[in-house]
Protein backbone atom coordinates (compact mmCIF):
# COMPACT_ATOMS: atom_id res chain seq x y z
CA UNK A 1 0.00 0.00 0.00
CA UNK A 2 2.95 2.29 0.93
CA UNK A 3 3.94 2.86 -3.02
CA UNK A 4 0.04 3.47 -3.84
CA UNK A 5 0.62 6.60 -1.40
CA UNK A 6 3.20 7.93 -3.21
CA UNK A 7 2.73 9.93 -5.99
CA UNK A 8 -0.61 10.18 -4.99
CA UNK A 9 -1.90 13.98 -6.22
CA UNK A 10 -1.82 13.56 -10.23
CA UNK A 11 -4.49 10.52 -9.17
CA UNK A 12 -6.15 12.42 -6.68
CA UNK A 13 -6.67 15.24 -9.61
CA UNK A 14 -7.85 12.97 -12.10
CA UNK A 15 -10.32 11.56 -9.65
CA UNK A 16 -11.47 14.77 -8.97
CA UNK A 17 -11.71 15.36 -12.86
CA UNK A 18 -13.94 12.76 -12.81
CA UNK A 19 -16.16 13.37 -10.16
CA UNK A 20 -16.51 16.93 -11.44
CA UNK A 21 -18.18 15.75 -14.55
CA UNK A 22 -21.84 15.31 -13.64
CA UNK A 23 -21.69 19.20 -12.36
CA UNK A 24 -19.90 20.21 -15.18
CA UNK A 25 -23.07 18.74 -17.23
CA UNK A 26 -25.60 20.51 -15.10
CA UNK A 27 -23.80 23.25 -15.09
CA UNK A 28 -23.79 23.98 -19.39
CA UNK A 29 -27.89 24.41 -19.40
CA UNK A 30 -27.40 26.91 -16.39
CA UNK A 31 -24.95 28.82 -17.48
CA UNK A 32 -26.02 28.87 -20.45
CA UNK A 33 -29.14 30.67 -19.58
CA UNK A 34 -27.71 32.99 -17.52
CA UNK A 35 -25.43 34.36 -19.99
CA UNK A 36 -28.53 34.68 -22.27
CA UNK A 37 -30.49 36.66 -19.25
CA UNK A 38 -27.32 38.60 -19.12
CA UNK A 39 -27.38 39.72 -22.13
CA UNK A 40 -31.10 40.53 -22.06
CA UNK A 41 -30.37 42.39 -18.92
CA UNK A 42 -27.91 44.87 -20.72
CA UNK A 43 -24.43 43.65 -19.10
CA UNK A 44 -21.52 43.24 -21.96
CA UNK A 45 -19.73 39.68 -22.75
CA UNK A 46 -16.88 41.00 -20.75
CA UNK A 47 -19.09 41.98 -17.26
CA UNK A 48 -20.90 38.45 -18.06
CA UNK A 49 -17.64 36.17 -17.82
CA UNK A 50 -15.92 38.40 -15.06
CA UNK A 51 -19.24 38.00 -12.91
CA UNK A 52 -19.66 34.03 -13.43
CA UNK A 53 -15.28 34.07 -13.06
CA UNK A 54 -15.20 36.19 -10.29
CA UNK A 55 -18.67 34.60 -8.33
CA UNK A 56 -19.18 31.34 -9.22
CA UNK A 57 -22.37 31.18 -7.49
CA UNK A 58 -25.18 30.20 -9.95
CA UNK A 59 -28.54 31.26 -7.38
CA UNK A 60 -26.70 34.57 -6.46
CA UNK A 61 -25.88 35.86 -10.10
CA UNK A 62 -29.58 35.13 -11.14
CA UNK A 63 -30.99 37.03 -8.66
CA UNK A 64 -28.75 40.07 -9.26
CA UNK A 65 -29.61 39.89 -13.22
CA UNK A 66 -33.49 40.09 -11.99
CA UNK A 67 -32.77 43.21 -9.68
CA UNK A 68 -30.58 44.96 -11.44
CA UNK A 69 -33.58 45.13 -13.78
CA UNK A 70 -35.55 46.28 -11.14
CA UNK A 71 -32.96 49.17 -11.09
CA UNK A 72 -32.42 47.87 -7.26
CA UNK A 73 -29.10 49.60 -6.21
CA UNK A 74 -25.89 48.02 -5.71
CA UNK A 75 -25.42 47.65 -2.04
CA UNK A 76 -28.44 45.94 -2.21
CA UNK A 77 -27.66 43.46 -4.43
CA UNK A 78 -24.63 42.93 -2.66
CA UNK A 79 -26.33 42.50 0.39
CA UNK A 80 -28.39 39.69 -0.92
CA UNK A 81 -26.00 38.25 -2.51
CA UNK A 82 -24.63 37.90 0.96
CA UNK A 83 -27.09 36.31 2.20
CA UNK A 84 -28.12 33.94 0.04
CA UNK A 85 -24.85 32.48 -0.16
CA UNK A 86 -24.23 32.32 3.31
CA UNK A 87 -24.76 28.84 3.46
CA UNK A 88 -21.43 27.76 1.86
CA UNK A 89 -20.25 28.88 5.50
CA UNK A 90 -22.16 26.00 6.71
CA UNK A 91 -20.95 24.10 4.02
CA UNK A 92 -17.06 25.39 4.48
CA UNK A 93 -17.38 24.09 8.55
CA UNK A 94 -18.24 20.38 7.59
CA UNK A 95 -15.74 20.16 4.99
CA UNK A 96 -13.08 21.49 6.83
CA UNK A 97 -13.33 18.33 9.03
CA UNK A 98 -12.55 15.91 6.27
CA UNK A 99 -10.28 17.82 4.27
CA UNK A 100 -6.41 17.52 5.10
CA UNK A 101 -3.73 19.37 3.93
CA UNK A 102 -1.32 20.98 5.87
CA UNK A 103 -0.54 24.05 4.19
CA UNK A 104 -3.04 26.55 4.47
CA UNK A 105 -2.73 28.13 1.48
CA UNK A 106 -4.14 25.40 -0.62
CA UNK A 107 -7.53 25.81 1.28
CA UNK A 108 -7.95 29.50 1.22
CA UNK A 109 -7.32 29.55 -2.84
CA UNK A 110 -9.27 26.06 -3.01
CA UNK A 111 -12.43 27.61 -0.48
CA UNK A 112 -13.21 29.62 -3.28
CA UNK A 113 -14.55 27.13 -5.68
CA UNK A 114 -17.13 25.48 -3.14
CA UNK A 115 -20.47 25.49 -4.26
CA UNK A 116 -23.84 23.38 -3.59
CA UNK A 117 -22.50 21.09 -6.19
CA UNK A 118 -18.45 20.65 -5.42
CA UNK A 119 -19.61 20.42 -1.13
CA UNK A 120 -21.76 17.54 -2.01
CA UNK A 121 -19.97 15.29 -4.25
CA UNK A 122 -16.71 16.49 -2.14
CA UNK A 123 -18.50 15.96 1.75
CA UNK A 124 -20.33 12.34 0.39
CA UNK A 125 -16.61 11.39 -0.68
CA UNK A 126 -15.79 7.63 1.08
CA UNK A 127 -12.00 9.21 1.20
CA UNK A 128 -10.66 11.47 2.89
CA UNK A 129 -10.64 14.53 0.21
CA UNK A 130 -7.09 16.11 -0.55
CA UNK A 131 -6.25 19.50 -2.41
CA UNK A 132 -5.47 17.55 -5.74
CA UNK A 133 -9.02 15.81 -5.42
CA UNK A 134 -10.74 19.19 -4.72
CA UNK A 135 -8.36 20.92 -7.40
CA UNK A 136 -9.72 18.65 -10.26
CA UNK A 137 -13.45 18.69 -8.81
CA UNK A 138 -13.32 22.64 -8.63
CA UNK A 139 -11.54 23.38 -12.05
CA UNK A 140 -13.70 20.96 -14.37
CA UNK A 141 -16.92 22.52 -13.03
CA UNK A 142 -16.05 26.40 -13.26
CA UNK A 143 -14.37 25.99 -16.40
CA UNK A 144 -18.43 24.86 -17.57
CA UNK A 145 -19.62 27.78 -15.75
CA UNK A 146 -17.41 30.55 -16.82
CA UNK A 147 -17.40 29.25 -20.64
CA UNK A 148 -21.09 28.16 -21.00
CA UNK A 149 -21.95 31.61 -19.36
CA UNK A 150 -19.65 33.61 -21.59
CA UNK A 151 -21.56 30.87 -25.05
CA UNK A 152 -24.93 31.97 -23.80
CA UNK A 153 -23.95 35.68 -24.11
CA UNK A 154 -22.42 35.11 -27.47
CA UNK A 155 -24.66 32.89 -29.37
CA UNK A 156 -27.75 34.36 -27.54
CA UNK A 157 -29.60 31.52 -27.36
CA UNK A 158 -29.91 28.81 -25.03
CA UNK A 159 -30.32 24.96 -25.96
CA UNK A 160 -33.32 23.95 -27.67
CA UNK A 161 -36.59 24.25 -25.73
CA UNK A 162 -36.98 20.69 -24.79
CA UNK A 163 -33.41 19.84 -24.14
CA UNK A 164 -33.35 22.49 -21.85
CA UNK A 165 -36.50 21.55 -19.89
CA UNK A 166 -34.66 17.79 -19.67
CA UNK A 167 -31.49 19.20 -18.63
CA UNK A 168 -33.00 21.41 -15.50
CA UNK A 169 -33.38 18.09 -13.74
CA UNK A 170 -29.36 17.27 -14.03
CA UNK A 171 -28.27 18.95 -11.16
CA UNK A 172 -31.28 17.28 -8.87
CA UNK A 173 -30.59 13.77 -10.39
CA UNK A 174 -26.65 14.49 -9.28
CA UNK A 175 -27.80 14.87 -5.63
CA UNK A 176 -29.60 11.99 -5.64
CA UNK A 177 -27.03 9.99 -7.31
CA UNK A 178 -25.28 11.26 -4.77
CA UNK A 179 -27.22 10.34 -1.61
CA UNK A 180 -29.01 7.46 -2.42
CA UNK A 181 -26.09 5.33 -1.93
CA UNK A 182 -25.84 6.76 2.01
CA UNK A 183 -29.02 6.30 2.19
CA UNK A 184 -28.79 2.42 1.67
CA UNK A 185 -26.08 1.88 4.19
CA UNK A 186 -27.21 3.92 6.87
CA UNK A 187 -31.27 4.65 8.26
CA UNK A 188 -29.53 7.80 9.91
CA UNK A 189 -28.78 8.84 6.34
CA UNK A 190 -31.94 8.96 5.52
CA UNK A 191 -33.84 10.74 8.57
CA UNK A 192 -31.35 13.41 8.12
CA UNK A 193 -32.09 13.77 4.26
CA UNK A 194 -35.90 13.40 4.92
CA UNK A 195 -36.34 16.13 7.90
CA UNK A 196 -33.91 18.41 6.57
CA UNK A 197 -36.13 18.08 2.69
CA UNK A 198 -39.36 18.26 5.17
CA UNK A 199 -38.23 21.83 6.92
CA UNK A 200 -37.12 23.33 3.54
CA UNK A 201 -40.57 22.13 2.15
CA UNK A 202 -42.14 23.57 4.72
CA UNK A 203 -40.40 27.19 4.80
CA UNK A 204 -40.40 27.12 1.34
CA UNK A 205 -44.35 27.25 1.01
CA UNK A 206 -44.72 29.27 3.86
CA UNK A 207 -42.90 31.94 2.74
CA UNK A 208 -41.21 32.61 5.92
CA UNK A 209 -37.70 32.21 5.19
CA UNK A 210 -35.93 33.36 2.03
CA UNK A 211 -33.63 30.46 0.04
CA UNK A 212 -30.37 30.96 1.26
CA UNK A 213 -31.90 31.19 5.27
CA UNK A 214 -34.20 27.86 4.21
CA UNK A 215 -31.59 25.56 3.08
CA UNK A 216 -29.32 26.75 6.29
CA UNK A 217 -31.75 26.41 8.63
CA UNK A 218 -33.60 23.33 7.68
CA UNK A 219 -29.97 21.51 7.17
CA UNK A 220 -28.88 22.71 11.03
CA UNK A 221 -31.93 22.01 12.54
CA UNK A 222 -32.25 18.61 10.96
CA UNK A 223 -28.49 17.96 11.86
CA UNK A 224 -28.61 19.16 15.09
CA UNK A 225 -31.85 16.81 15.97
CA UNK A 226 -30.74 13.78 14.58
CA UNK A 227 -27.33 14.20 16.17
CA UNK A 228 -29.06 14.77 19.53
CA UNK A 229 -31.47 11.68 19.30
CA UNK A 230 -28.38 9.53 18.67
CA UNK A 231 -26.63 10.60 21.42
CA UNK A 232 -29.84 10.30 23.82
CA UNK A 233 -30.24 6.66 22.36
CA UNK A 234 -26.27 6.01 22.89
CA UNK A 235 -26.47 6.87 26.21
CA UNK A 236 -29.51 4.86 27.32
CA UNK A 237 -27.99 2.12 25.64
CA UNK A 238 -24.17 2.61 26.78
CA UNK A 239 -25.02 3.20 30.27
CA UNK A 240 -22.47 1.51 32.28
CA UNK A 241 -20.41 0.56 29.44
CA UNK A 242 -17.82 3.33 29.35
CA UNK B 1 -17.52 47.79 -19.09
CA UNK B 2 -19.73 50.25 -16.79
CA UNK B 3 -17.97 50.78 -14.03
CA UNK B 4 -20.50 50.33 -11.53
CA UNK B 5 -21.64 46.74 -12.94
CA UNK B 6 -17.98 45.95 -12.25
CA UNK B 7 -18.04 47.58 -8.82
CA UNK B 8 -20.91 45.22 -8.08
CA UNK B 9 -19.68 42.55 -9.38
CA UNK B 10 -16.40 42.73 -7.03
CA UNK B 11 -18.50 43.30 -4.22
CA UNK B 12 -20.19 40.45 -4.90
CA UNK B 13 -17.06 38.26 -4.88
CA UNK B 14 -16.21 39.24 -1.73
CA UNK B 15 -19.09 38.52 0.03
CA UNK B 16 -19.61 35.31 -1.46
CA UNK B 17 -16.03 34.40 -1.15
CA UNK B 18 -15.29 35.29 2.81
CA UNK B 19 -18.22 32.70 3.79
CA UNK B 20 -16.89 29.87 1.77
CA UNK B 21 -13.32 30.99 3.02
CA UNK B 22 -13.68 31.77 7.07
CA UNK B 23 -14.21 28.20 8.19
CA UNK B 24 -10.95 26.84 7.06
CA UNK B 25 -9.58 29.79 9.07
CA UNK B 26 -11.19 30.26 11.95
CA UNK B 27 -11.55 26.58 12.71
CA UNK B 28 -7.51 25.29 10.99
CA UNK B 29 -6.04 23.06 13.62
CA UNK B 30 -9.08 23.25 16.29
CA UNK B 31 -10.52 20.10 17.62
CA UNK B 32 -14.08 21.26 18.11
CA UNK B 33 -16.34 19.27 20.51
CA UNK B 34 -17.93 15.69 19.81
CA UNK B 35 -21.03 16.45 19.80
CA UNK B 36 -20.09 19.60 16.86
CA UNK B 37 -18.11 17.43 14.72
CA UNK B 38 -21.00 14.96 14.63
CA UNK B 39 -23.40 17.78 13.49
CA UNK B 40 -21.15 18.11 10.97
CA UNK B 41 -20.42 14.69 9.69
CA UNK B 42 -24.51 15.38 9.58
CA UNK B 43 -24.43 18.37 7.31
CA UNK B 44 -23.76 16.92 3.80
CA UNK B 45 -26.54 14.62 4.06
CA UNK B 46 -28.55 16.91 5.80
CA UNK B 47 -27.74 19.42 2.72
CA UNK B 48 -28.63 16.95 -0.04
CA UNK B 49 -32.11 16.64 1.32
CA UNK B 50 -32.96 20.05 1.67
CA UNK B 51 -31.15 20.79 -1.75
CA UNK B 52 -33.16 18.29 -3.32
CA UNK B 53 -36.64 18.96 -1.99
CA UNK B 54 -38.63 21.20 -2.59
CA UNK B 55 -36.59 22.36 -5.81
CA UNK B 56 -36.49 19.00 -7.85
CA UNK B 57 -40.78 19.29 -7.65
CA UNK B 58 -40.47 23.13 -9.00
CA UNK B 59 -38.01 22.76 -11.82
CA UNK B 60 -41.14 23.00 -14.50
CA UNK B 61 -44.82 24.33 -14.13
CA UNK B 62 -45.78 21.14 -14.62
CA UNK B 63 -45.05 19.50 -11.92
CA UNK B 64 -45.05 15.57 -12.89
CA UNK B 65 -41.86 16.56 -14.94
CA UNK B 66 -39.89 16.88 -11.16
CA UNK B 67 -41.78 13.75 -9.94
CA UNK B 68 -40.97 11.80 -12.91
CA UNK B 69 -37.54 13.42 -12.88
CA UNK B 70 -37.06 12.21 -9.33
CA UNK B 71 -38.53 8.98 -9.75
CA UNK B 72 -35.93 8.39 -12.56
CA UNK B 73 -32.98 9.49 -10.34
CA UNK B 74 -34.29 7.49 -7.20
CA UNK B 75 -34.66 4.18 -9.23
CA UNK B 76 -31.63 4.26 -10.56
CA UNK B 77 -28.87 5.36 -7.77
CA UNK B 78 -31.04 2.36 -5.84
CA UNK B 79 -30.51 0.33 -8.89
CA UNK B 80 -26.48 1.26 -7.87
CA UNK B 81 -26.40 3.02 -11.39
CA UNK B 82 -23.21 6.06 -10.92
CA UNK B 83 -23.65 9.40 -10.67
CA UNK B 84 -23.36 10.44 -14.22
CA UNK B 85 -25.58 7.67 -15.37
CA UNK B 86 -28.08 8.69 -12.89
CA UNK B 87 -27.60 12.42 -14.55
CA UNK B 88 -27.92 11.56 -18.15
CA UNK B 89 -30.43 8.64 -17.42
CA UNK B 90 -33.22 11.23 -15.97
CA UNK B 91 -32.60 13.44 -18.80
CA UNK B 92 -33.20 11.03 -21.04
CA UNK B 93 -36.65 9.91 -19.32
CA UNK B 94 -37.11 13.90 -19.27
CA UNK B 95 -36.47 14.10 -22.97
CA UNK B 96 -39.02 11.33 -24.07
CA UNK B 97 -41.68 12.61 -21.16
CA UNK B 98 -41.56 15.97 -22.92
CA UNK B 99 -41.64 14.81 -26.17
CA UNK B 100 -44.70 12.65 -25.34
CA UNK B 101 -46.73 15.39 -23.53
Amino acid sequence: MAELAVGKPYGEYRKGVQSGISIAIGYAPIALTFGLLAKTTGLSIGETALMSLLVFAGAAQYISLSLLSLGTGIFEIVLTTFIVNIRHFLMSTSLNEKWDDGRAANKVILSFGITDETFSVAAVREEKVTSGYMLGLISVSYASWVICSGLGHLIGASLPQTLQESMSVALYAMFVGLLVPSMRKSAKVVFLAALAACFNTIFTFTNTLSTGWAIVLATLLSAVIVEWIENVKNRHRGQGHE
Amino acid sequence: MSSHIVWMIIGMAAVTYIPRLLPFVLFKGKELPGFVQGILKNVPYATLGALIFPGILLINEDIWFGIIGAAAAFLAALLGANVIVVVLGSIAVLSVYSFLV
